[in-house]
């Protein structure tokens, strides 16, 4: 018999029972709430007469919905106060954890998650969030759930799940100068698309995977959203418990041993089988950048928009639409576009080393002129350790300023919009029509490949800089 | 509490030939601050359907007089993006019953069937058919028979089986409720827990 998967191993440790002919009971270990998805959940907690099943397995926060700027203050959106006060309302009934807004612990539910050591290895973690596949680069199986799953959830911690065929992706050999994860899985979607692993759970591996470090890690796994995969996950090593290790709710002492001891079982076998592999070169892999309306459409930052010719048929008229609403002709060169906004953030790219890295960049250089940058932190960890590190001083000094933490821009449901028509290079996840406000026009980049762009005011090369 | 039933539906068609249709599409995040389920249908397809001062665009679909039905028929990758059920709950508020395309993403899949909305996968010529037969006839009918697992094209009887998990199927077909499902087997979930805390 082949040996098994890191994803078959953890899958099959968490399976209650199977129903007949039908999905698997998978225990879930850790639930994850925010205001936007659980409010009909928690409605319909109440509609059955029934609690939660395990309050202390599960955690919120307000994330999604909450301004950037005087979080001290009332929220001034009559439905975004009374929905974050709703999650409040909901977690006080039901006894549900809360870092709610201005919480020491507060931040984006999936930058929280890690930096608290509430993520672990071969742990199940649902949310009611796509992104949620960012906690699978510990080496546990995380994926995003729907509010009817969230409510689930909540009743019984357990959710009803097909077992999805599993995919490996490896990434060997060394990164080029100026490229790093964002650009990995860009790059991977960019080939296989936004469906190219639509039913299959990802295991992201190889050399250059090896070598990153766990934030990096969570940028990929993020992403695997946006390939269409269930979830992206990452086998867990030395710099996986590293990172654990010491961390708020990381087992301590005996308990930290015995932890790591089980974990270190948990990679693939060498006999594994997988239903699809896929192998790519690091040394191939350039700065990118999208130019379209989904976050496939992504080419190295020195090449060009495809021409009409080069885009199958049957996808020619989608792509057309997707050129009309960015103002892009096929064939433009995306280098010297003008941009009228940078946006560093998100569960994507809005870790301490996302700004660490966009601070180094621009220091002792200038913002250009028309670009307006909103720099917002992922956590009010991630806040307070940038004030520590010297980098919101950096930032400001170059003409930049630093908001408070939250989901912002990324999906504009708080006032953070780009206004219609105006371009911004964003860290974040997706670049569908409208998703930065209506209009906007969004180019997915690395933070280095931003801020390349926030200092010349157009689309710009990190490589030319470094 | 149990879901809408579906058994077997005739209806016309609404077509969206657009790829890769995503769920900000479906619903803008700007509509998700409602703590109900109710009135997402109003803003189903918003950017696409209305313009910035409210008034519907006349040459989206879904403002067309032509074209009305409870399937929805979309072109490959639906559903991608973000896992907001809000999505089911406005294209189930605006009136359909089923969405019909190539293939649909999963978190999208998994969230229309809990709400009764049955998402029917067909092969990439079926669904090429279908745009041809609403085109050139907007009153074609669509007949979608569950129990069968079968998507027919009435005026030439064109057809295809579909395929759909026999757990979801049941469920579908009698309107039974994943939750309900799970509250009934909550002692084998405390064995379970016993044995594995």
């Amino acid at each position: 018999m082949a040996g098994k998967t890191l994803f078959e191993k953890i899958w099959d440790k968490h399976v209650v029972t199977k129903v007949d002919g039908g999905p698997s009971v998978l225990y879930i270990d850790r639930h994850f709430v925010h205001e936007v998805t659980s409010p009909q959940a928690f409605a319909g907690l109440r509609d059955r007469g029934i609690q939660v099943r395990r309050p202390e397995k599960t955690v919120a926060t307000a994330d999604h919905n909450i301004p950037t700027l005087n979080q001290d203050q009332p929220i001034q959106d009559e439905l975004s106060r009374f929905q974050v006060n709703k999650l409040a309302l909901n977690c006080e009934e039901f006894g549900v954890p809360l870092y709610g807004l201005n919480h020491k612990w507060n931040g984006i539910v999936h930058v929280i998650g890690p930096e608290l050591g509430i993520t672990k290895p071969e742990m199940t973690i649902v949310c009611g969030d796509s992104h949620t596949s960012t906690h699978g680069a510990f080496g546990s199986i995380a994926f995003g759930i729907g509010t009817s799953e969230v409510e689930m959830t909540l009743a019984t911690q357990t959710l009803l799940q097909n077992k999805p065929k599993t995919m490996r992706i490896n990434i060997d050999g060394e990164l080029g100068k100026g490229v790093v994860s964002k650009d990995i899985v860009l790059y991977i979607i960019s080939l296989i698309g936004t469906g190219g692993a639509t039913g299959y759970f990802v295991e992201f591996a190889g050399s250059a995977i090896r070598n990153l470090s766990m934030e990096a890690r969570m940028t990929i796994c993020n992403m695997s959203i946006e390939m269409g995969a269930r979830g992206g996950m990452i086998a867990p090593d030395e710099t996986t418990f590293e990172y654990v290790k010491g961390r708020e709710f990381a087992p301590k002492g005996a308990e930290w041993d015995k932890a790591v001891e089980e974990w270190r079982q948990l990679p693939s076998d060498t006999d594994a089988e997988f239903d699809k592999e896929l192998t790519y070169k690091a040394s191939d892999i350039e700065p990118m950048i999208t130019y379209g309306t989904n976050p496939g459409m992504g080419i190295g930052i020195s090449k060009s928009i495809p021409t009409l010719e080069e885009i199958e048929k049957s996808t020619q008229a989608t792509f057309k639409k997707s050129m009309q609403y960015m103002d892009f002709q096929p064939g433009d060169a995306m280098i010297g576009k003008k941009v009228d906004y940078v946006f560093i953030g998100s569960c994507t790219n809005g870790r301490i080393e996302d700004l660490r890295a966009f601070a180094a960049f621009v220091k002792g250089k200038k913002k250009a002129d028309n670009v307006t940058a909103w720099i917002v932190p992922g956590s009010h960890q991630v806040e307070a350790q940038a004030e520590e590190e010297g980098i919101r001083q950096i930032l400001e000094e170059s003409g930049f300023e630093m908001r408070q933490p939250g989901c912002s821009a990324c999906l504009a449901m708080n006032d953070d919009k780009i206004p219609e028509g105006n371009y911004a290079v964003s860290t974040s996840n997706r670049n569908f029509e409208g998703r930065q406000g209506p209009g906007a026009r969004t180019m997915l980049a690395s933070p280095l490949t931003a801020a390349a762009t926030a200092i010349t005011g157009k689309i710009t090369d990190p490589r030319d800089f470094l | 509490m149990p879901i809408d039933k579906f058994v077997k539906l005739e209806s016309t068609c609404v077509p969206v030939p657009i790829e890769n249709v995503d769920t900000d599409q479906i619903i803008p995040a700007r509509f998700l601050k409602a703590t109900t389920r109710d009135g997402f249908g109003d803003n189903l397809f918003a950017d696409w359907r209305y313009d910035k001062s409210g008034n519907p665009k006349e040459d989206f679909v879904l403002n067309d007089p032509t074209y009305s039905g409870k399937i929805l028929v979309a072109s490959q990758n639906f559903g991608s993006g973000s896992s907001r059920e809000h999505a089911a709950w406005a294209i189930a508020g605006y009136g359909f019953k089923a969405v019909v395309s190539s293939f649909f993403a999963d978190i999208f899949k998994n969230n229309s069937l809990n709400n009764g909305l049955l998402p029917v996968q067909v092969s990439k010529e079926f669904l090429e058919e279908l745009f041809q037969a609403i085109e050139k006839d907007p009153a074609t009918k669509v007949e979608i028979d569950l129990e069968n697992q079968k998507i027919t094209l009435q005026p030439n009887g064109s057809s295809e089986s579909f395929e759909i998990n026999p757990y979801k199927k049941k469920c579908m077909l009698n309107g039974f409720d994943d939750i309900d499902y799970l509250l009934n087997i909550s002692n084998e979930i405390a064995t379970w827990e016993k044995a594995n805390s």
